[in-house]
């Protein structure tokens, strides 16, 4: 018997409950592969390529392009040219009844993020997956926060128990950054390990949060499993000196918006609500203050300040490092003449922001490292 | 982060900033109630609760429920604002302005200037304003282009219960006179607030959402209604922006004329009055500045030039709605000759 | 009669209180000459023949207590410590002014010295001085705040308010009405209704009536009155009658008043004649002492007319400047 597969509203992060198909890349007729991006998704945060689950025929664009959906509706069909077009028919109307009574019944809203009281001042930190499996650790960068991550912790959550932290100055946690150089936030981060309970984990770190996890690895190599470095601080003298002086000065949208659109291969990424979302955060008490500590303690003269590529050398911890090759941030060749044991991965159509423009493969190679599938 | 009310935001923002600085004070009338009679302390908190729970949270010497005497405590307000205090005063009514105006305009507005830069009058005034309530004359107005005209005072209408927290807790920070316009008809209104403060900066508009088609600017309650006429005209195939200026003084003028330049063409959403509002203020400045980028005639949309009605159906006719706005929009989207000739 | 208790002043004070008088009344006799040369701009309401009451409340205040004046503020201003110079130049319109032009003689203020500005709006100041008194009274500084108002002032709400918030508040408040007997051009036997007296008892403040060209009188029920509040006894309130020597403005012909009746008042009443007269026949302080202050007054009120004369004009970009803090 062919098949019918349904194609749904993906899932972009924990917080994600709608999204709106932009525009379709696939007519219906024409056949897809599995991994082919097939169509837009935009969200309130960002507009992300939806990469097809299946292989076969696209039978139906069942949501219009510009048409906002929950997470899980049906955006389309793929079936083969055997399967006639009124089975087509009825496998929509069954499951829109079906997605209709079960969007009734849970109106469950997704666990949002948590807050833990630490040595240091309050975390706050996304937690998901299975609390026995082991720990991945997400450690964002400067300027970011746990929706950094959005697009791979539901998939890493899925053999994985993940936190995403917020640093200090970021997000939800405390914006007292009493000691705001890469050793002082790895400590922040150890400290939010001890509230939650965590004695080690497998680290996830971008950009400035690598830095914060080569300093942990140095400091505290028992608590590191290993460290995924994604675009990491660290590993080199050059810092995008524009990008962090213009992100602490910017107050208002058209300063910022070029600012994060040099975060990613592809400008069209940024859709005004994550510019909003970056000034709301901005504004708060405490944060101009947080970032100019930290951006003068790591990032003094447009210089990093801290070197931690020795870190690496040794091959107790393992390690891998992602970049993207058109990261404007910290240059890609950061990540060459690394010590052979540390794997090192560089995609082409990918920023400073791997995490959010090859999310699958980011995913991907993460569980590896870290001793498990998705 | 969570859900809260405009009201809730309000409150919030007064609490926080009570807690940060000893300095601020709260003083109106009824705004924790029931000082003196037999029943529950607290038994108001403002005619609309807004200010409920304060009076618990730091006593009555920081949270003055006054007599029913505007131009005495708004008075009070801006004297003790010029010494050393950080006075929020509710004028419960934007209509009473009409008893204490002197006090604001007269006073407040004008020490800097008058002293030659030598006061400081950190003073922020609150009060409700806005049609729909069923209120009727003299309590529905929309005063705010009054306060405009005066220099000296800042003019913040906040659109939503997130604005309202961030524009409040600035107009509590700023050193200069602020009257902070709440409309009465969004208390309920919710959405996402940050429960950490946080400042918005004055004279910075938002951009509520971006199109390439028309500019539509509105303040206050007119935002989500014009939000909603920008929904509808997607449909439709015309694409507009929507500028929330935030604060009418300062106006931050250069992004409008920047949007217009974009567009080619604009809509003027205010519920105030239609004479001498800030529909006809903003229109008098994009065609002194930009006529030149215009495509087609400024459209306002206002109220008709009445007092505010009582009757329901009276009422509902008079207030802009998304209906009229996106009409505005249509109008302004047919070709020039066809307008010409209409 | 009993011994006023300003009678025993020490010497030092008795000078200081003299030598304000004097300065106020220097002033304001030389602004109206001035005035009538068409050098001063604007209009000017003068202080002269009231000198008792402002330094008469304000020798009893200090830095830290506000007062709240009227459209005749000269007097005010002087009592409270404003400079002599800044004033003159002031009301000449120049940069060097206490306002740096911007007010004028009706806005001079000095927030500083707690003097909270003469005000243009008959019964404007009251209540500022009580919000100057809610701060005093919140931030625990032990200040009063001093409300001084006309016959025409008594008539407004802001009085009323004010006096009936500064009860329900238990304000450190001292409401001063100066009667020199006409709102404008009316007579106050014509405008003011009941009893003054009676309306501040009619909100629960205590009033005593005072001679207004008294010093002494007006020092000693100043003194209570302010120990009084100051000490938390809540407002008070003074009725001092009194003249003013000039029009209501410079240029008022005053048609309205008998004729003869100002001289009548220099010549009988008039309240440093009063003053040096009771000094010096108790021996207190030589007609010296009070002819050097004289000519040390009449210098410094001659120099700061010759300074604010010679003083620039602000510039046009100070239109501009000083609306607000930030915009």
């Amino acid at each position: 018997m062919a098949a019918i597969l349904p194609l749904t509203m993906p899932k972009f992060g924990l917080a994600m409950t709608e999204g709106m198909v932009a525009a379709w890349q696939k007519q219906p007729g024409e056949t897809i592969r599995q991994g082919e991006e097939i169509a837009d998704i935009e969200t309130s945060k960002i507009t992300s390529a939806y990469e097809s689950p299946v292989s076969g025929k696209l039978r139906r664009q069942v949501l219009e392009a510009g048409t906002m959906a929950p997470v899980g509706a049906l955006i389309g069909v793929v079936a083969d040219d055997a399967v006639p077009d009124a089975e087509i028919d009825a496998f929509i109307a069954d499951f829109q009844s079906r997605f209709a009574a079960s969007q009734a019944e849970a109106g469950a809203e997704a666990a949002g993020p948590e807050r833990v009281q630490t040595a240091q001042g309050t975390a706050q930190y996304l937690a998901a997956g299975p609390a026995e499996a082991p720990v991945i650790l997400f450690i964002h960068g400067f300027g970011g926060d746990l929706n950094n991550w959005m697009f791979l912790q539901p998939a890493l959550a899925e053999n994985f128990r993940t936190i995403a932290l917020d640093l200090p100055g970021h997000g939800g946690s405390t914006k007292q950054v009493p000691a705001p150089d890469a050793a002082g936030l790895a400590g922040f981060v150890l400290a939010a390990m001890d509230a939650l309970g965590i004695p080690a984990a497998h680290l996830v770190g971008h950009s400035m949060g690598g830095a914060v996890a080569l300093a942990m690895a140095r400091a505290n190599a028992e608590r590191v499993l290993s460290l995924s470095l994604i675009s990491p601080a660290g590993l080199g003298v050059e810092i995008n000196r524009g990008y962090i002086e213009g992100f602490i000065e910017a107050r208002r949208g058209k300063h910022l918006t070029p600012l994060l659109q040099s975060l990613f291969a592809d400008p069209t990424l940024v859709g005004q609500d994550m510019v909003e979302t970056v000034l709301r955060y901005k504004r708060l008490d405490g944060v101009e203050a947080a970032l100019r500590a930290i951006a003068s303690a790591q990032f003094p003269e447009g210089r990093q300040a801290a070197s931690l590529r020795a870190v690496l050398d040794t091959p107790r911890t393992p390690a891998q490092v992602i970049w993207g090759m058109r990261d404007a941030i910290i240059p890609a060749a950061h990540a060459e003449n690394l010590p052979a044991h540390v794997k090192v991965t560089l995609f082409d159509a990918a920023g400073h922001m791997a995490q959010m423009e090859r999310p699958a493969d980011t995913a991907e190679r993460i569980a590896s490292l870290a001793g498990g599938g998705i | 982060m969570s859900k809260k009310s405009f009201r809730q935001a309000i409150n919030e923002a007064l609490a926080q900033e009570m807690e940060r600085d000893p300095r601020v004070v709260i003083m109106g009338e009824d705004i924790a109630g029931g000082l003196g009679a037999p029943g529950e302390d607290d038994a108001w908190g403002g005619v609309l609760g807004v200010t409920k729970g304060l009076v618990g949270k730091f006593g009555r010497e920081r949270v003055l429920d006054t007599p029913i005497t505007e131009s005495g405590f708004i008075g009070a307000a801006a004297g003790a604002a010029l010494r050393g205090l950080r006075p929020v005063a509710e004028l419960m009514f934007v209509d009473f302005m009409g008893v204490c105006f002197d006090q604001i305009f007269n006073q407040a507005a004008k020490f800097r200037y008058m002293f030659g830069g030598k006061a400081t009058t950190p003073l922020v005034i609150r009060t409700m304003f806005g049609a729909g309530f069923r209120a009727a004359s003299q309590h529905s107005q929309c005063l705010y282009p009054i306060f405009t005209h005066i220099p000296g005072l800042k003019v913040v209408i906040p659109s939503s219960p997130y604005e309202a927290k961030g524009l409040l807790i600035q107009s509590i920070r700023d050193d200069d006179p602020v009257i902070f316009f709440e409309h009465k008809v969004m208390y309920d209104v919710e959405e996402e607030v940050p429960d950490e403060p946080y400042a918005i900066p004055f004279g910075e508009a938002r951009f509520v959402r971006e199109g390439d088609d028309v500019t539509i600017v509105a303040f206050g309650r007119m935002v989500s209604m014009a939000s909603q006429a920008a929904e509808a005209l997607a449909k439709e195939g015309v694409s507009c922006s929507v500028i929330d200026p935030r604060t009418a003084s300062p106006l931050d003028l250069p992004t409008i004329l920047e949007s217009v330049r974009e567009t080619g063409r604009l809509v003027l959403v205010d519920e105030a009055s239609p004479r001498c509002n800030l529909a006809t203020d903003i229109s008098a400045q994009v065609a002194e500045q930009a006529f030149d980028a215009l495509k087609a005639p400024i459209r306002m949309v206002s109220p008709p030039h009445t007092p505010v009605p009582f009757a329901p159906a009276l009422e509902d006719e008079f207030v802009p709605n998304a209906e009229k706005i996106a009409a505005a929009v249509r109008s302004t989207m047919r070709a020039p000759s066809k307008q010409a000739a209409e | 009669m009993a011994m006023s208790r300003a009678l025993q002043l020490s010497r030092e004070d008795l000078l200081r209180a003299y030598r304000q008088m004097r300065t106020i009344r220097e002033f304001e006799e030389r602004v109206h000459a001035e005035f009538a040369t068409g050098d001063i701009p604007g209009f000017v309401h003068l202080y002269a023949g009231e000198e008792a009451s402002a330094v008469g409340v304000c020798m009893h205040l200090t830095d830290k207590d506000a007062i709240a004046s009227t459209h005749r503020g000269h007097g005010h201003c002087i009592a409270k410590g404003c400079d002599v110079h800044g004033m003159m130049a002031e009301i000449y319109g120049r940069k060097s002014g206490l306002c740096a032009g911007k007010g004028g003689s009706m806005h001079i203020a000095d927030v500083s010295k707690g003097m909270l500005g003469a005000n243009g709006i008959v019964g404007g100041g009251a209540p500022l001085a009580c919000g100057a008194a809610l701060a005093a009274k919140t931030l625990k500084t032990g200040g009063v705040a001093v409300a001084f108002g006309g016959d025409g002032a008594s008539n407004q709400g802001t009085t009323a308010e004010s006096m009936n918030l500064a009860t329900v508040w238990k304000l450190p408040v001292i409401f001063v009405l100066e009667d020199n007997g006409y709102a404008e051009s009316t007579a106050s036997g014509w405008s003011v209704g009941g009893d003054a007296i009676k309306r501040a008892e009619g909100f629960g403040i205590p009033g005593v009536r005072v001679d207004g060209h008294d010093f002494f009188a007006v020092h000693d029920a100043a003194g209570e009155a302010i120990e009084r509040t100051r000490s938390g006894g809540g407002p008070s309130f003074l009725h001092l009658k009194l003249n003013r020597y000039y029009g209501h403005f410079e240029g008022d012909g005053q048609a309205y008043r008998r004729d003869g009746e100002v001289a009548g008042l220099r010549a009988e009443i008039d309240t440093l004649d009063r003053f040096r007269r009771r000094v010096t026949e108790a021996k207190l302080l030589e007609e010296n002492d009070l002819a050097g202050v004289d000519r040390e007054v009449l210098a410094l009120i001659e120099d700061s007319v010759r300074t604010a004369k010679s003083a620039a004009a602000p510039k046009s970009a100070d239109l501009l400047t000083d609306v607000y803090l930030s915009y």
